[in-house]
C-alpha cells in the first residue's frame, strides 16, 4: 500500500444517457481520471465515462466530446484527499492501453452511480 | 491501482462555478445525429465559444454546405443561411457585400469545399473576400456513407476506393489550405485538428485568430480542421485519433501556413 | 440611351443595390452599367468569377434583406438553374434578367431548367419604355411573394437605343423583411435561419419536415398563380378572324404588321403575353373564342405555342407560324424577324384558315 495525495480542482457532471461510447474523453483527460465502464451500459446501450478523483476542471473532456455529455464544474478551493493506493503507481505513469483495461474493471467494481 | 471514483450525477456540493456547460451558449440543446466519435462536433462547438469570446454573436451570420454538419444548421442560436454544395463561400461573399460589419462565416466539409466548390473558395480567397471559411476535413463524402474526396489520401479504404486511394486511377488529395495560403488576398490560413486536446485547444487559437482577423478587416480567413469519422474510415471510434494521426496529418500538415498579422 | 443601360438605371431606381454577373454578349452592357451606376448610390456591383457564383452571391445578398439582381444569357441561366430552384424553396427574392439569344429560352424560363416543384414569374417586354417598367415591378412582385423573378429581354432589347426616362415606380407597400439576416438575433434564442430545406431551427415553436416544407412550396406556387394579374396587351380583337399571339420583340413586330393590315381592311388581332408565367390563358381563350383561329409567331421550334394550345384547348385550330432564326453571330438577330416576312406568315395564314370549314 501506498499513500497519495490527490489535488482536486472541480468535478464534471456526466449525461450518461447522451455518451455514444467514443472514448475521445478517455484520452483527452491531462490528469487521466476518466475511465469508460467495461460492462455497465446506458439506455441506448453504449459505455460511458466514470470520473476519478482529481479532475483539474481543464474542460478538454467538454470540448472534445462529440455528444455534449460533460458539465464542468471548478471549485472555489481545491480538495486534497489522502488516498491508500493498493499498487505504487500513479495512474498517469502508466502505459494508455493499460491504464485503460484496469481503469475501466475499477469503474466497474466500484460502485458508482 | 486508479483513484476512487466520485459521484457524476450532480453538481457538486462544496462552492464550484460552472465553467462549461453541457451545451455552449450558441449551441441549441438537442440530439444531433453525427456518428459515435465524430470529430465535427467539437469544431462547431470551439467555433461558437470562440466567436462569443470575441464578442462577436450579435454580427455573426453563418453559411452553411451541405453534408453531416448541416444538421448544425437548425442547432446553431447564431443566424444561418443555408447554402447548396460547394456554393457557401459565394453566398457567405454576398452577405458580406451587402452588410459589411457582419461577421460572416462557412461551415463546410471536403466534398462540398474541395471537389463541387474548389472554385468558389479559391475566388473567395483571391477577391481578398473579408469573410472566414472553414472546413471540416475528414476526407470522405461523410452523409453519402464514405466516399473518396479531393482529400482522401493515398492508400486511403473508402467505399468507391476499397483497395484505397491509387494515384494512378485517382490522381493525389488535394491540399486546399495549402493551395490558399499561397494566394495573395489570404490573410489567414491554418490547420488544426480535433483528435485530441492538445488539437483541440490549438484549432481554437487559430479559430480565434481567425475571426480576429476577419473583425481587424484583414481580408480571406481560412481555418481547416481535421476530424475523425470512424464510420468513413470503417474503424472504431478509439482508433479514429490515431487514424487521423497517421494518416491525415502527415499529408494535411497541423500548424498556421499564412499570417499577415503576424510579420515575424 | 441604350437598353442595357436603361434596364440598368431601372434596377437602380427600383432599390437594387446588389448585382452580380458574368460578361456574356447580350447581357455584357447591363453588368458594365451596373458597375457604374451601384457604387455611387452605395450598392455593389460584383463580377463574378463564373455564372454560379454570381447567382450565388446574388443569394447571399437577397438574404440579408437587399433588393438583389443577378443575370446572364439562357446559356448562363442554364450554369444557375439548381441554384434558381432552390432559390424558391428558401423563399427569397431575386430578379434574373435573361438577356436571351432569341426566344429559345421560352421553356427555360416558363417550366425553369432546376430541378423539384417552383416557378418563376415571367416578365418579357417588347420595349425599351416597357422593360424599364417591368423590371421594377419585377422587383416589387420577387419581395411581395419572396420568389424569383425572371426578366426575360434579347439582344434587340439591349442594344437598341431610345430617349427615354427613367422615374421610380411605386407599385404598393410591401410586408417589412423581417425574415432578413443582419447577425443581430444570434444569441437571442431566436437567431434567423434561412433554408431550402428546413426554414427553422430546432427549438421553433411549430417544427416543420423537409417534405411538409417542400409541399408548402406547391401551395405558394398555386398562390401567385391565382394571385398575380397576367399582364397582356392586345388589339384588334373585335373583328379578327384569325388572332395572331406573340411575346417580346417579335410581339412588337406583330402589332406593327397588324397594324398596318388592318389599315388595309385585313381582319387580324393580336394577344402579346406581358407576363409569361402566369401565362394570360384567359386573354388568349377569350380571344380565339372571338375568332376562327390562332397563330403563333415565336422564333424557336415551338415553346409558347404549347401554352397558346393549353388556353385554347382545342375549341380553335392553332397555327404555328414561327421558326428558329438565327444570323451567323447566333447572337439572337434574326433574319425572320422582318415586317415583310411576318405579315407574308399572317396573310397566308388567313388564306389556309378561310379555307378550312368553320
Amino acid at each position: 500500500m501506498t499513500r497519495r495525495t490527490v489535488v482536486t480542482r472541480g468535478i464534471v457532471v456526466i449525461d450518461v444517457d447522451a455518451c455514444k461510447g467514443c472514448d475521445l474523453c478517455i484520452d483527452a483527460c491531462p490528469p487521466g481520471v476518466l475511465a469508460m465502464t467495461e460492462h455497465r451500459r446506458n439506455a441506448r446501450g453504449y459505455r460511458y465515462p466514470v470520473l476519478s478523483l482529481g479532475c483539474t476542471a481543464c474542460r478538454a473532456c467538454a470540448q472534445i466530446c462529440p455528444d455534449f455529455v460533460f458539465q464542468v464544474w471548478k471549485f472555489d478551493q481545491p480538495a486534497t484527499t489522502v488516498v491508500e493506493l493498493a499498487v505504487d503507481r500513479a495512474p498517469a505513469d502508466r502505459a494508455p492501453a493499460d491504464r485503460a483495461g484496469a481503469d475501466r474493471a475499477a469503474a466497474d467494481r466500484d460502485g458508482t452511480p | 491501482m486508479t483513484l476512487p471514483v466520485v459521484p457524476s450525477d450532480r453538481p457538486p456540493d462544496q462552492p464550484a462555478r460552472l465553467v462549461d456547460d453541457f451545451t455552449p451558449p450558441l449551441i441549441l440543446p438537442g440530439e444531433h445525429h453525427m456518428c459515435p466519435g465524430c470529430g465535427e462536433p467539437a469544431a462547431m462547438r470551439s467555433t461558437v465559444e470562440i466567436i462569443d469570446e470575441l464578442g462577436l454573436t450579435s454580427r455573426a451570420i453563418g453559411v452553411f454546405g451541405i453534408g453531416c454538419y448541416t444538421g448544425f444548421s437548425g442547432a446553431l442560436d447564431v443566424e444561418v443561411l443555408q447554402a447548396l454544395h460547394g456554393r457557401a463561400p459565394s453566398l457567405a461573399t454576398g452577405v458580406k457585400r451587402a452588410r459589411p460589419d457582419t461577421v460572416v462565416f462557412t461551415v463546410q466539409g471536403d466534398g462540398d469545399m474541395v471537389n463541387e466548390g474548389l472554385q468558389e473558395v479559391i475566388h473567395a480567397a483571391a477577391r481578398a473576400e473579408n469573410i472566414t471559411c472553414l472546413l471540416l476535413n475528414n476526407g470522405v463524402f461523410g452523409e453519402t456513407g464514405g466516399h473518396m474526396t479531393a482529400t482522401t489520401v493515398l492508400g486511403q479504404r473508402t467505399k468507391n476506393t476499397l483497395e484505397g486511394r491509387d494515384a494512378s486511377r485517382h490522381g493525389y488529395p488535394i491540399l486546399i489550405a495549402d493551395l490558399l495560403a499561397g494566394i495573395e488576398g489570404s490573410a489567414y490560413v491554418a490547420r488544426g485538428a480535433t483528435n485530441s486536446a492538445g488539437n483541440v485547444a490549438r484549432t481554437r487559437r487559430m479559430l480565434k485568430a481567425a475571426f480576429a482577423a476577419q473583425a481587424a478587416g484583414l481580408g480571406f480567413t481560412f481555418v481547416e480542421v481535421l476530424t475523425m469519422c470512424p464510420t468513413g474510415w470503417f474503424i472504431d471510434t478509439a482508433e479514429a485519433p490515431g487514424y487521423l494521426a497517421e494518416h491525415l496529418a502527415p499529408v494535411h500538415a497541423i500548424g498556421v501556413l499564412k499570417d499577415v498579422a503576424d510579420d515575424g | 440611351m441604350e437598353g442595357s443601360e436603361a434596364i440598368a438605371e431601372a434596377m437602380v431606381a427600383a432599390g437594387c443595390r446588389f448585382f452580380s454577373g458574368y460578361p456574356m454578349t447580350p447581357f455584357t452592357e447591363v453588368l458594365e452599367h451596373a458597375n457604374r451606376l451601384l457604387p455611387p448610390v452605395g450598392g455593389v456591383c460584383m463580377n463574378a468569377e463564373s455564372e454560379l457564383e454570381a447567382v450565388g452571391m446574388a443569394w447571399g445578398a437577397a438574404a440579408t434583406g437587399t433588393r438583389s439582381a443577378t443575370g446572364s444569357v439562357g446559356q448562363g441561366l442554364s450554369l444557375m438553374q439548381e441554384s434558381l430552384s432552390e432559390i424558391c424553396f428558401a423563399q427569397l427574392p431575386l430578379v434574373v434578367l435573361n438577356m436571351a439569344r432569341g426566344q429559345g429560352d421560352y421553356f427555360q424560363a416558363t417550366r425553369g431548367g432546376g430541378h423539384g416543384d417552383y416557378r418563376h414569374i415571367v416578365v418579357a417586354p417588347a420595349d425599351i419604355a416597357e422593360a424599364v417598367r417591368l423590371i421594377q415591378l419585377a422587383f416589387h412582385l420577387a419581395d411581395r411573394w419572396r420568389n424569383p423573378v425572371l426578366f426575360l429581354g434579347d439582344y434587340y432589347l439591349a442594344h437598341v437605343q431610345e430617349a427615354i426616362e427613367v422615374g421610380a415606380l411605386d407599385f404598393g407597400p410591401l410586408e417589412a423583411k423581417d425574415w432578413a439576416l443582419d447577425g443581430s438575433s444570434s444569441g437571442s434564442g431566436r437567431a434567423k435561419l434561412i433554408s431550402p430545406i428546413i426554414p427553422v431551427k430546432r427549438n421553433a415553436p411549430e417544427p416543420v419536415d423537409y417534405g411538409t416544407h417542400l409541399a408548402s412550396i406547391g401551395t405558394r406556387v398555386a398562390a401567385m398563380a391565382a394571385q398575380v394579374e397576367p399582364l397582356v396587351e392586345t388589339g384588334g380583337l373585335e373583328d379578327a378572324e384569325l388572332v395572331v399571339v406573340a411575346y417580346g420583340t417579335p410581339g412588337r413586330y406583330v402589332r406593327y404588321v397588324v397594324g398596318r393590315l388592318r389599315d388595309q381592311g385585313v381582319p387580324v388581332g393580336f394577344v402579346r403575353p406581358v407576363t409569361l408565367w402566369p401565362f394570360p390563358s384567359a386573354a388568349v381563350a377569350a380571344a380565339a373564342e372571338e375568332a376562327r383561329a390562332v397563330a403563333v409567331f415565336e422564333l424557336n421550334s415551338g415553346q409558347m405555342v404549347d401554352d397558346v394550345r393549353l388556353a385554347v384547348l382545342g375549341r380553335r385550330p392553332v397555327h404555328f407560324i414561327g421558326g428558329i432564326s438565327f444570323d451567323s453571330s447566333g447572337f439572337g438577330i434574326a433574319p425572320d424577324l422582318d415586317v415583310d416576312v411576318v405579315s407574308a406568315r399572317i396573310l397566308s395564314t388567313l388564306d389556309q384558315v378561310r379555307k378550312e370549314p368553320a
